[in-house]
């Protein structure tokens, strides 16, 4: 559904965004990471069409964004960053002028209203001018504004921000839910998001893309993908530590915390593909040596580890600077 | 959905928001306050002894539209630009000409209903002698033309910029600058200075000598034809300044 390829934005010298491409496909759920300023929204903006890209393509349903907007626009339903929307108007007054931009009249268009502020539980405040309520709700009018004509496209600049964490989780459900019928862009930098709803993440690092993959794949490279964590009483640390790193296919062991009367360890592989073979030779190891284990896992590793690692080089560099 | 629904829909939202926020109304009340003082005391319309709105009343047009016009229109993509709304509007299916000329339209309309609101002053002349009607329409349409020529340079001030009071003192600037080009005291002053031609040619782009005829009830095709090139010429930029906003520069 919607094909970007080679996506450039400079403002003057500036380059926002250096060269994105990816596709998104019908079903697909779309996480987009980064630090603030990496890119991200500028990116969205033109996928959306709000601003040119300096080169490159969008395409959205096989609309050429710069040479068809109108039909390639009518696929898409947006939520900018701050959720914007007309202060002085009512929140069914605004969504009915957001049907009518979409061609829905009559009772089309009530209906569609009526849909959106259901599932965006905003109901009780239709009558209400946007400037009176809180930020919640006006986000969620935002949000209900891009999903009145039920488009196959959705593009959502942080959906989540500023929601609490009830409205948090029933926009993630939503988006989830809505996922497996559309192709839909998120952007966040809550990592917790991406494993809720994403199918697929990007990571975007000043202007580029620095990872691609499902949540598990992006895990996978996190250095502590694999590793085994060990609770065990019965043993000092440092004699577990000693013994387990003579053990084969032990890289490293490490002692995660120092407690009294606990061993707790971390044990690093050193193939990252063992698949549970590290956590039956801990296991194994463990009873032999008569250890009276208390917690045994494999650690699937930690997306803001490796978000961290990927883009951790601009951070360095402003603190530097 | 094409094009002139599109418009119709961006020019009811417009005007209605309008009317939602006391704006409308206050200007309205200060526009026929002002109109008032300005034609029965300092226009004189009874010392004048005469039925006609021509000098006590469309007179002082230029001068009134001159801070009333840019304060009507001033928020037109200032706010947009302030509230972020201009991102949302340009990325449903509308194209900017659809938006420029939608959001002007709905000002304009918006002046108009002002501008009928007078019609109390239409009937006091009528009352009170026999004016001549065609004169008085063509005084009104010529004053709508006017309107909406400074509100197409307001339009595009507004576009400049987030800052709405930025927009309405350029555009103040911008339109007495219209009229002060054939204003007689400045004209007097070029005069002095510059041959009769080039002061003549100057004077051609102030608003003044184009309103004058509408005032005196003669409708030239060539001073209708100045007012819809101005608006025509200000919304054209006010499309270039938002291709620039867009993208970036």
């Amino acid at each position: 559904m919607i094909k970007v390829d080679n996506l450039k934005k400079f403002f003057g010298a500036k380059r926002a965004v250096d060269g994105v491409s990816f596709t998104v496909e019908r079903g697909e759920v779309l996480g987009f990471l980064g630090p603030n300023g990496a890119g991200k929204s500028t990116t969205m903006r033109m996928v959306t069409g709000f601003i040119p890209p300096s080169e490159g393509k969008v395409s959205v349903g096989g609309f050429d964004m710069s040479e068809q907007p109108l039909p390639a626009k009518r696929l898409i339903g947006y939520l900018p960053e701050n959720a914007p929307s007309y202060n002085d108007m009512t929140v069914s007054g605004f969504l009915g002028f957001a049907a009518e931009i979409r061609g829905m009249t009559g009772d089309a268009k009530k209906k569609a209203v009526h849909r959106v502020m259901e599932m965006c539980f905003l109901e009780s405040v239709m009558h209400q001018s946007v400037d009176t309520l809180s930020k919640g709700y006006r986000h969620r009018t935002c949000f209900a504004q891009s999903i009145i004509h039920d488009p196959d496209v959705l593009v959502l600049d942080e959906p989540t921000d500023g929601l609490d964490p009830n409205q948090k989780h029933e926009v993630r459900s939503l988006i989830r839910r809505m996922g497996e019928k559309k192709a839909i862009i998120f952007s966040t930098h809550i990592l917790e998001e991406v494993d809720a709803v994403c199918s697929r993440a990007i990571i975007i690092d000043r202007g580029r893309i620095v990872a691609n993959g499902t949540p598990a794949q992006l895990r996978q490279q996190s250095e502590l993908a694999g590793a085994v964590t060990l609770k065990a009483t019965g043993v000092s640390a440092e004699q577990a530590q000693d013994r387990l790193r003579s053990a084969s296919g032990v890289k490293n062991v490490s002692i995660v915390q120092k407690l009294p009367d606990v061993a707790w360890l971390r044990v690093y592989p050193s193939n990252k593909e063992m698949n549970g073979a590290l956590a039956r030779e801990v296991a194994t190891l463990a009873s032999n040596q008569g250890w009276k284990v208390e917690e045994l896992h494999t650690e699937e590793g930690r997306l803001d580890e490796v978000f961290r690692n990927i883009t951790m080089s601009d951070t360095n560099k402003a603190t530097q600077s | 959905m094409n094009g002139f629904s599109t418009i119709k829909t961006i020019t009811r939202r417009e005007l209605a928001s309008y009317f939602t926020s006391p704006v409308a109304y206050v200007f309205i009340v200060i526009f026929l306050a002002l109109t008032g003082i300005f034609t029965f005391l300092l226009g004189g319309f009874f010392e004048r002894g005469e039925a006609s709105l021509v000098r006590p009343f469309f007179d002082w047009h230029p001068w009134l539209y001159l801070f009333l016009v840019p304060a009507a229109g001033m928020r037109v993509w200032a706010e947009e630009r302030r509230l972020g709304t201009l991102e949302l509007l340009l990325t449903m299916p509308v194209t900017p000409w659809q938006a420029i000329v939608g959001k002007f339209l709905a000002s304009w309309f918006f002046l108009i209903i002002a501008l009928a609101l007078t019609f109390p002053t239409v009937i006091t002349v009528c009352y009170l002698g026999k004016p001549d009607m065609g004169t008085i329409l063509s005084g009104y349409l010529g004053s709508a033309l006017l309107a909406g020529a400074y509100l197409a340079i307001t339009c595009m001030t507004s576009a400049m910029t987030r800052n709405q009071v930025i927009s309405f003192i350029l555009s103040v600037v911008i339109c007495f600058f219209l009229i002060a080009v054939g204003w007689p005291p400045v004209t007097a002053f070029f005069s002095g200075m510059l041959p009769d031609r080039l002061v003549d040619l100057i004077s051609t782009f102030s608003v003044l000598p184009h309103f004058a005829g509408f005032q005196r009830g003669v409708i030239d095709s060539r001073d209708v034809f100045f007012f819809i090139s101005i608006v025509a010429f200000a919304l054209f930029c006010t499309g270039v300044i938002i291709r620039n906003i867009r993208s970036g520069n």
